[in-house]
């Protein structure tokens, strides 16, 4: 144990820390004060912009005007779908490679990793072609496959992570309890990995949510999730301080709730167990 | 029934041989033991056995019939872990009945044969709760009863008792050995402590280095031990080995004499030699004695108490009728 | 460990994740690679369907020879450096700070964190239009308040906003990171360093900052691959102008903007080689861990 702080250090400490705290999450906060200030009182200084009327029209005005709901919606459909179908194309794989290791499993996923790698810009033109081909420029279902793919080696990585901290012997004790391979991952592996599969979507429907190269490029207006629908504000006639903040505002809201949940899985998604 | 034959049965894993070809057969209602030191693939043999791993070579059967190539949950076997293997989510009851909803069994017939096992084991208040809830020894118990529910041909225990404290061990010891009696199924038990094996075995099986150096019942190990490893490895405290001139005299390499079978005087005897380290047991007193020119240090076991200290001289005869004698090899004359 | 039955089983239930990531990587790799060989106009008729012509490494060449390749180049790694040196240096500062005793750590920490979870387009756009509007950003109203001519910022000084706004996007990981491996520290060593008479900068140097390589390391590579490829900030705020064109940005100019595919796949063939020079950096750590 560290011995005890003296209370003025603490109250030092806390007043460095409260103060860069809030310096760092500031403009998000700003987002939000803007979001409620009529579009008049949004460009104005800060003193007058802080003592201004509140007002909830804003969110109202973006759901008319582009119909936020959609690209809402949109993004829901992408992060969740992408994230379902990835956890179920990993979780066999994952199994694969905690329980049966063999001498190439740390190759193949190492080589899984690798793919998380490539830079998108250099495939940009070759999935374009694809898409068109397939028919799948602006639909949810090419993105979704896309957004699986791109998470996927995250997916299985994080899950085996997870698998290998449950005991053989518990998998063991149920083959030997008569259940077959998929009783043994339904009825026993699964429950028991319940909560490492669930930081594994929380993070994964983050990271889906916030993609921002394919969503920009492969999508027009039918598929378009909340990042590509927010990109479009960046034309002029978008300017609109309050209503910017206020579909903002909706954009990042579940994600930042979603994220401050997953802080811990954060670090060992995203740096692939290297740091814990 | 539960009849279980090795025949030529081996195992390697790559280049590694752990098992070469042997030979085993365990009878119907047998407790038979695998004891050898850690490594010495005891428990390979008995995941052989389970299924968990693939033999090399040879032929498993069971009742008869080879199971060979049967997956581990056709095999009608039961298998204790050391770590008890407990599904953590489940409760004590859901635990038990899992191998039983495997097997599709009725409601009614789970709902009997879960009482039946709680009781036996006593479980009954517990049945609600989950492992993590419950003691070392319980635990064990669950896992135990998950095995008897699924009313198998036999029971494999590999090292069941080695993660419980001494005390629960012995209790546990004689409860394992209390439930054979009762049910008289078949019973494979891995053990590294030779203590367990005398105990509880009807036939003990010494394993090193994956083969078996003998079969056979405790008391049968204990006086006729095929070579110097089943001689040193069954007892407590070890048999006293000596070579050299006074092995000569017996017409023998080797001769060897377990210390309950050397007789102590503070004044005759062909043996002498001062006294070292003593353990005071209160019911036995070892005693550890050196300098008697024939090997490092001698052990010997005298009843209750005995007055001597540190450093007394002290006189040793052992038992001619007692004393084992091997040959260059290491195999057991006579 | 396994029996022979489990076995193929493994083979089995992981070929779907190996044949999808396969595929994934193979097939639009393959394509870029043979686009990067041919002449590919698709706004003056070039298709696959009419067949393409060979130009051998002429793309390759010309990539590297165009005036915007230098500038890009340099861009990048002015970008990639700066957010580097930005987050790394404020994230130890920032993990040391958060690891103190304090009052409401765990408010405090959420705080710094959250920037990492707003979607580019939206703090780009946010950075771009509330904060660094030249008229009436909250930062133009800062400095006239104190008499000043406000900056603009994404035309005078792009890059260095560019850079801003990407470290705060980045500083949290960074932090979050960092803060995971100082906790991870033993007190005990510090306690005896101090025994020792080791002032408070020498056992950061000795103690802490040695404890930090590894996972300083990790954020390094980790941000770098994701660094190398930023869009979203630079697509939502400048387009490309005011000498933010990175490579990758180049890139994607090249191939959806003017269209020429052959000279974009050339150039993506480079970001490619470029990403796979620190992956294998990154990939040597994560492979030594996996072997605990």
């Amino acid at each position: 144990m560290a011995r005890a702080v003296t209370t003025q250090r603490k109250t030092i400490n806390t007043i460095i820390a409260w103060a860069i705290g809030l310096l760092i999450f500031f403009p998000i906060l700003w987002i939000i004060i803007l979001s409620f200030k009529a579009e008049g009182d949004a460009i104005k200084t800060p003193i007058a912009v802080l003592t201004s009327g509140w007002t909830l029209e804003n969110y109202g005005v973006v759901q008319e005007r582009s119909d936020y709901a959609k690209h809402f919606f949109n993004s829901v459909i992408l992060a969740f779908g992408s994230t379902i179908l990835g956890l179920i194309i990993a979780v066999p794989a994952a199994w694969s490679m905690a329980f049966v290791p063999s001498k190439r499993t740390k190759d193949i996923l190492l080589w899984m990793l690798s793919t998380k790698m490539l830079p998108a810009v250099g495939v940009l033109y070759p999935m374009y072609l694809i898409f068109i081909e397939l028919g799948l420029l602006d639909t949810r279902v090419g993105l979704v496959v896309v957004l699986m793919l791109i998470n996927l080696p995250i997916i299985v990585w994080m899950l085996y992570t997870y698998f290998r901290e449950i005991p053989g012997e518990i998998l063991e004790a149920s083959r030997m309890d008569g259940a077959s391979l998929r009783e043994e991952i339904l009825y026993v592996l699964t429950p028991m990995a319940i909560p490492g599969m669930a930081s594994t979507v929380l993070l994964n429907v983050i990271l889906a949510w916030n993609e921002a190269f394919w969503t920009l490029n492969l999508t027009a207006a039918k598929a378009a999730p909340l990042t590509a629908f927010i990109a479009s504000y960046s034309s002029p006639e978008g300017l609109f301080y309050a209503k910017l903040s206020a579909a903002s505002t909706m954009a990042i809201a579940p994600i930042l709730i979603m994220g401050w949940f997953s802080q811990k899985q954060l670090v060992r998604g995203l740096t692939f167990g290297a740091v814990k | 029934m539960g009849r279980i034959q090795l025949k030529q049965v081996e195992k390697s894993f790559g280049d590694v041989t752990v098992i070469p070809p042997l030979d085993l057969e365990i009878n119907d209602g047998e407790f038979v033991v695998f004891v050898g030191p850690s490594g010495c693939g005891k428990s390979t043999l008995l995941r052989l056995i389970a299924g968990l791993e693939d033999v090399s070579g040879g032929v498993i059967e069971i009742d008869g019939s080879d199971a060979t190539s049967i997956p581990p949950a056709k095999r009608g076997l039961a298998m204790v872990f050391q770590s008890y293997a407990l599904y953590p989510h489940m409760t004590v009851r859901k635990n038990i009945a899992f191998p039983l909803r495997m097997a599709k069994v009725s409601a009614e017939e789970q709902e009997k044969r879960i009482s039946n096992a709680a009781e036996v084991l006593n479980l009954t208040p517990y049945l609600d709760r989950r492992p993590g809830q419950l003691s070392g020894g319980q635990r064990q118990r669950v896992a135990i009863g998950r095995a008897i529910v699924r009313e198998p041909a036999a029971f494999l225990f590999d090292e069941p008792l080695s993660n419980l404290d001494a005390a629960l061990r012995v209790g546990m010891r004689l409860e394992i050995s209390e439930l054979h009696k009762r049910l008289k199924t078949t019973m494979i038990y891995v053990t590294h402590d030779q203590v367990e094996a005398m105990t509880m075995a009807d036939k003990i099986v010494v394993l090193q280095a994956g083969i078996i150096e003998q079969v056979g019942s405790p008391l049968e190990l204990y006086h006729t031990p095929r070579n110097l490893f089943v001689a040193g490895f069954i007892g407590s405290p070890k048999m006293n080995f000596i070579e050299g001139a006074e092995a000569e005299k017996y017409d023998a390499h080797t001769i060897g004499v377990r210390p309950e079978h050397i007789d102590v005087s503070e004044t005759e005897g062909p043996w002498r030699g001062t006294v070292g380290v003593s353990e005071h047991l209160g019911s036995d007193t070892f005693f550890h004695i050196n300098g008697t020119g024939l090997a490092d240090a001698l052990t010997v076991r005298a009843s209750g108490e005995v007055g001597l200290n540190r450093g007394d001289t002290i006189f040793l005869t052992p038992q001619a009728d007692k004393i084992h004698r091997f040959d260059r090899q290491g195999l057991r004359i006579g | 460990m396994a029996t022979q039955h489990s076995r193929s089983a493994a083979r089995f239930m992981m070929a779907p994740a190996v044949v999808l990531l396969l595929g994934w990587m193979l097939i639009p790799l393959s394509m870029t690679l043979f686009f990067s060989f041919k002449k590919y106009l698709p706004l003056r008729g070039d298709s696959l369907g009419n067949g393409l012509d060979w130009v051998g490494f002429d793309n390759y060449v010309r990539f590297v020879s165009s005036s915007s390749f230098w500038p890009s180049v340099i861009t990048t790694l002015l970008i990639v450096g700066g957010v580097l040196i930005i987050t790394v240096v404020l994230g130890i500062l920032l993990a040391i700070l958060l690891d103190q005793p304090m009052w409401g750590q765990g408010v405090v920490r959420i705080l710094v964190i959250a920037p990492f979870f707003v979607m580019p387009t939206v703090s780009a756009l946010v950075w771009k239009n509330l904060f660094m509007d030249p008229g009436n950003g909250f930062l133009a109203h800062v400095y006239r308040f104190f008499g000043a001519t406000p900056v603009e910022w994404l035309s005078q000084a792009s890059l260095q906003s560019i850079i801003m706004i990407v470290s705060w996007q980045w500083l949290p990981f960074a932090t979050l990171i960092l803060l995971t491996a100082i906790q991870s520290l033993d007190s005990e060593q510090l306690e005896a360093a101090e025994m020792d008479g080791a002032p408070i900068l020498s056992r950061f140097y000795h103690i802490v900052l040695p404890h930090l390589a590894r996972a300083i390391t990790i954020v390094i590579l980790i941000q770098t691959i994701f660094l190398l490829s930023i869009f979203a900030e630079i697509f939502v705020t400048t387009g490309g102008a005011f000498g933010t064109r990175t490579l990758t940005y180049l890139i994607y100019q090249r191939v959806l903007e003017s269209q020429n595919v052959g000279l974009g796949s050339a150039g993506g063939v480079y970001a490619i080689i470029l990403a796979n020079i620190v992956a294998i950096f990154l990939m040597r750590i994560v492979g030594k861990n996996l072997d605990a």
